[in-house]
């Protein structure tokens, strides 16, 4: 049962979705690309973009748009439902409690020790990126591919706009590939 | 009820105008929130945002929750989700009909080729600035976790439940030594 195993898929990445965005990723990957292959790690690069230029968080742009491609409607509407319900849950329960949970020295040490594991989940995101396990998922296909890799670092060091920089980008993919 | 549309049309403009997710979306709370409607005092609002990035979920639909709650209760939450969530939901949407259709157009696929690099750099520039500053001990398990969840397809879960564990012992371990010093 498709719609089943795409909503027990999106509610573990919303309840394990610790550190949010990036971090995010690598648990969409691990479940979408790793363990249940609905898509390719090429698609899910293609996915990643998208959802940079289009309103609203990855985690849920990425629930309706496997959803979609595995199960066409009700696949995107089961997948983001499943996406949001622990956030939802999660985040009255906290609201409910926060003042007396903010001081405990036990949620303290857990989210301490959690942030090494957060950034190591943002690094295998990037790392299976980088290098996939086949050629046609290849993000990088030339030197031109590591100019704007290169580039694009540069200017998130230097605080240019996301959205800028992905439309950039693209502009500089046609230019590239598509006019020379 | 009126209550209620107010939150989901707050949280609705807040999902339509949030790109790139996450931290770009706090100054647009934050205006739309405390500024223009006063619904959340300034405190308030920092611990809202510590609660939403210690929670697991998309920061903006953890804030939208404690936002919608704080104002009225659990219907409050669902009108704020709701609204944050729509926006997303149906601009995707769209875009998965189409998408197919064009992305092997050879205009759309020259930028995809040209758009996937830069996505990598998003993800790694903030990863480095990050790393930079912190412990040794840390640094070894940023890269210890980002080998094996990549290389070995472990699942992030794992070592997610891991790590909690490792911070309840440590408390655990820490808070008994300084009683028994006390002593």
């Amino acid at each position: 049962m498709i719609l089943l195993e795409l909503f027990i898929s999106y509610l573990k990445i919303g309840f394990f979705g610790f550190g949010g965005g990036y971090a995010m990723l690598s648990l969409i990957q691990n479940e979408v690309v790793v363990q249940h292959g609905w898509i390719t790690a090429a698609q899910f690069t293609d996915i990643v973009a998208v959802s940079q230029i289009t309103p609203g968080p990855i985690a849920i742009n990425s629930a309706t748009y496997i959803g979609y491609a595995v199960a066409g409607f009700w696949g995107s509407v089961v997948a983001t439902v499943a996406v949001s319900l622990p956030s939802l849950t999660i985040m009255v329960l906290l609201t409910k409690f926060f003042l007396q949970l903010r001081h405990n020295r036990y949620v303290a040490g857990v989210v301490k020790a959690m942030a090494p594991v957060v950034l190591g989940m943002i690094l295998s995101a990037a790392l299976l990126l980088i290098f996939p396990e086949s050629r046609e998922d290849a993000s990088f296909i030339d030197g031109w591919s590591w100019a704007l890799f290169a580039a694009a670092l540069l200017g998130s060091w230097r605080k240019v706009n996301p959205i800028l920089m992905i439309l950039l980008s693209a502009v500089a993919g046609i230019v590239i590939y598509y006019i020379f | 009820m009126a209550e209620l549309l107010k939150i989901f049309y707050s949280f609705f403009k807040i999902g339509l105008f949030t790109f790139g997710g996450g931290f770009a979306m706090i100054p647009l709370i934050e205006r739309e929130v405390i500024e223009r409607r006063g619904w959340i005092a300034k405190d308030d609002f920092v611990d809202m945002l510590v609660l939403a990035q210690s929670a697991p979920g998309p920061i903006a639909l953890n804030t939208a929750v404690f936002a919608g709650y704080k104002l009225r209760g659990f219907a409050g939450a669902m009108a704020a989700v709701l609204g944050v969530v729509i926006p997303s939901f149906s601009v995707i949407l769209l875009v998965a009909i189409f998408f197919a259709n064009i992305r092997y157009n050879p205009v759309v696929d020259a930028a995809f080729k040209g758009m996937r690099p830069a996505v990598v750099a998003l993800i790694v520039a903030p990863l480095m600035g990050i790393v930079k500053g912190m412990a040794w001990w840390a640094m070894v398990v940023v890269v210890a976790v980002g080998l094996m969840v990549w290389y070995f397809s472990i699942s992030p879960i794992f070592f997610l439940v891991a790590g909690a564990a490792a911070g309840v012992i440590y408390v655990f371990l820490t808070s008994r030594k300084a009683k028994s010093d006390q002593r």
